[in-house]
């Protein structure tokens, strides 16, 4: 593996396997029907039923608040479509009363930026060196993944309070950087290790053959790792945007002004205030949670793969 | 009252995106460094002269850095004031000082980074290739490497030295050390109160409680779960996503949704526990006639009816083991109806022509080819469950009195309520041995470390 200098020479990349990891499991679609009885299936539908609607209700009762005019918000009624339904909460927190703007659109911002930024410094430090961890035999590589494994095991409050003094001594509290910094805590290691979970499912001959073509490590490295690993890149980054999207209680110790505040803390301060405004309250979770949701939905077999390689491994 | 104008937007982008640059350019320098020290070697002895120099000379700044970094956190004070080092470490400031009042802006950042460039330029011209079997492995470990000392080595040598101060309150700025705080704050965490009241034991138990009792019912709802929906039925994608819904809305969201139910008159549950206490009013109104059936719509009437679950203790920790549970089914779910489905059908078949019924086909074919998913889904399920408090800290904030607190949640309020920092330090301490040695019981039981060492 003589380099030939930093920048590697063009390899011929050989074509790319089919993609080891985001592929459906079509087996469970194809098995021959036990041939269950109708009344057996029956009651499987009628159970499935039941959960669905314990799984659901609590949030479409979140729905049927949003849509509370002002002056029935506190009933005993269990209708899901409330009488005198009305947008009027939707409308002010997306348009803001006349001489208030409203303040919707900074947090989700803020929460943006925060996420963002934090999805990128996570996988800016961490995309190589779970490479290393998958191929490279190296002094201090099994300490460095005991490690990394047992740092899946504590929770982030544990290193709350030493982060928050040193946050506080840098002079970032109120600040994006102080929360990018906190959340990257877990956001790193959790990366590394399942990045490291998905090299490992990458076939090593790929890399020999074009080792002993003459290609140079990095030339492997560039060539023929990198465009494999774009899907777990946005896997991870996806992880990471996810887990610090909702996070609240970090936040709220970093941030204590209010044009800081990501959506959390947002709408938190609408418990908080002299009349608790459960409609408004009501309909920002809607607002947020629809995307968030459809996007969890629609990666969520990506997720869970990338979960199961993360932390579930046999 | 702030509204999102574009001043704020770019005055937000720019410093997000000044950090990221900042942190690249600076990884770019250091892994030119290493790669340098690793694939280069000088050819000639003036080269090697040179190579050398700068490379000690970077590598001595680069420490006092780090010392000085170290020293501004508050960790290093002892060493700084018993060797001295106080002037030596003011060293980069000064030089930053003066250097800043020559330059104007961009170039005071930019000046550094291209010198440092050039030399490293530098001595890659006046080297020669150099084979290295690990060289790689370091280039590529490094950025990690750096993240994780900052991010979490630094902090936890801080938590170390914090357990043994006298950090509170009023001793925030100027907090004393000594083995004799140490002590003193470990001894307080297993006698007084963590937060309030509570105490470790108390707290400790309680958490154990919370961490059982969710956990099972999280595997056990799971299962039931998957077991129904591993089959082909009709309308199976749909049942799975809406089964999935409670994990995939931002629990914040419904976290709060929920703690909304718990309200005495308008929550959801209070309401169906009072219709159905009606409900049975009225039987036992229609049916007095009938002796046996009467004295049971009378008992249900007095039975049933709206629960405290703000004010009641036990049905305080009730409803955050609900909401908690509602939470975590689909997560096992998921990871349950993955293991099913990788189980092959034949064995089921090869069962069945033996005539196994089918509660002993679920006891030795799902079970056992299930337990490589289960063993470890469980074991991090405790973890996650042992260490979640968001919903603890949403639903009840840990009231009435304290009785609904786990550990992690205590830690936060003795430190973010209490400050009391220097005892919060050995707490989390106490709580880190704990997990430390359920890590290590569940590295021995799902061999978790058998991939480190292959």
């Amino acid at each position: 593996m003589k380099g030939k200098g930093f920048w590697p020479s063009a390899v011929e990349a050989p074509a790319a396997p089919a993609r080891p990891w985001p592929r459906l499991q079509l087996r469970a679609l194809f098995y021959r029907p036990r041939g269950d009885s109708p009344v057996k299936r029956l009651f499987i539908h009628l159970a499935l039923w039941v959960a669905c609607l314990i799984a659901v209700y609590p949030v479409l009762r979140v729905v049927t608040i949003s849509l509370r005019p002002a002056n029935k918000l506190l009933t005993t009624s269990l209708a899901i479509i409330p009488e005198d339904a009305t947008l009027a909460n939707y409308i002010e927190l997306l348009f803001g009363r006349p001489g208030r703007p409203t303040e919707f659109y900074l947090w989700i911002w803020n929460s943006l930026i925060i996420t963002v930024t934090t999805a990128t410094v996570g996988l800016l430090l961490s995309a190589t060196a779970a490479y290393a961890f998958s191929r490279f035999r190296f002094p201090g590589r099994a300490a460095g993944l005991i490690f990394l494994l047992s740092t899946q095991m504590f929770p982030a409050a544990m290193l709350l309070l030493p982060l928050f003094i040193m946050i506080s001594r840098l002079g970032l509290i109120n600040s994006y950087l102080g929360l990018v910094i906190a959340y990257s805590v877990t956001a790193v290691p959790f990366s590394i290790w399942m990045l490291k979970g998905y090299y490992d499912t990458i076939p090593r001959d790929l890399e020999e053959a074009a080792l002993i073509d003459g290609a140079s490590r990095l030339g492997v490295l560039w060539h023929i790792i990198r465009p494999l690993s774009t899907p777990a890149l946005a896997i991870a980054f996806l992880f990471n945007f996810m887990s610090s999207w909702n996070e609240y209680i970090v936040a709220r110790i970093i941030l204590n002004k209010r044009e800081m505040y990501t959506w959390p803390l947002g709408l938190w301060t609408f418990t908080e205030q002299y009349t608790v405004l459960w409609g408004k309250f009501a309909a920002a979770s809607i607002l947020v949670a629809v995307p968030v949701t459809l996007l969890f939905l629609y990666s969520s077999r990506w997720l869970i793969s990338g979960l199961t390689l993360g932390g579930v491994k046999e | 009252m702030g509204a999102l104008t574009p001043e704020v937007m770019a005055r937000s982008l720019s410093q997000v995106l000044g950090f990221i640059l900042a942190i690249a350019l600076v990884l770019a320098l250091l892994e030119g460094y290493v790669y340098l020290l690793f694939f280069r070697r000088p050819r000639s002895l003036l080269g090697a002269i040179f190579t050398r120099t700068v490379q000690g000379a970077m590598a001595a700044f680069l420490l006092l850095l780090v010392l000085r970094f170290l020293d501004r956190m508050g960790l290093i004070a002892d060493l700084v004031a018993a060797l001295g080092l106080a002037p030596l470490l003011a060293f980069p400031e000064r030089a930053w000082a003066a250097w800043s009042a020559f330059s104007p802006m961009p170039w005071r950042l930019l000046l550094p980074f291209f010198l440092i460039l050039a030399l490293e330029l530098l001595i890659y011209l006046t080297g020669e290739p150099r084979p290295s079997r690990l060289g790689l492995a370091y280039v590529l470990i490094l950025p990690a490497l750096i993240g994780i000392s900052f991010l979490i080595v630094i902090p936890f040598l801080f938590e170390v030295r914090l357990a043994f101060s006298n950090m509170a309150m009023y001793t925030a700025q100027n907090p004393e050390f000594g083995l004799r705080y140490g002590v003193e704050n470990f001894i307080k965490v297993f006698t007084g109160p963590v937060a309030k009241d509570a105490t470790f034991f108390e707290v400790f138990g309680r958490t154990v409680l919370w961490t059982v009792i969710n956990v099972f019912f999280h595997v056990t709802g799971g299962l039931i779960l998957a077991l129904l929906l591993n089959r082909p039925m009709r309308l199976r994608g749909l049942y799975r996503t809406i089964l999935i819904l409670p994990w995939a809305v931002p629990s914040t969201i419904t976290a709060m949704a929920w703690r909304n139910e718990f309200d005495f008159r308008y929550g959801l549950f209070n309401i169906l526990l009072r219709n159905a206490q009606q409900f049975f009013t009225d039987l036992a109104a229609q049916t007095q006639s009938l002796p046996l059936v009467y004295d049971l719509f009378a008992w249900l009437s007095q039975a049933v009816h709206p629960v405290p679950w703000r004010q009641d203790p036990t049905w305080a920790f009730i409803s955050v083991v609900m909401t908690n549970v509602w939470l975590g089914i689909p997560f096992m779910m998921v990871v349950i109806l993955g293991g099913l489905q990788s189980i092959s059908q034949e064995y089921y078949e090869a069962a069945e022509i033996d005539g196994a019924s089918k509660w002993q086909q679920f006891r030795h074919i799902t079970l056992p080819l299930l337990r490589p998913v289960l063993v470890p889904a469980t074991i991090l399920g405790t973890v996650w469950t042992f260490n979640r408090f968001e919903v603890i800290y949403l639903v009840t904030q840990g009231g009435p009195q304290e009785k609904t607190d786990i550990l992690v949640s205590s830690l936060y309020k003795a430190i973010f309520q209490f400050y009391r920092y220097g005892f919060s330090a050995a707490f989390a301490l106490v709580i880190f041995f704990i997990l430390l040695l359920w890590s290590i019981f569940y590295l021995r039981i799902t061999k978790g470390l058998r991939g480190i060492y292959e």
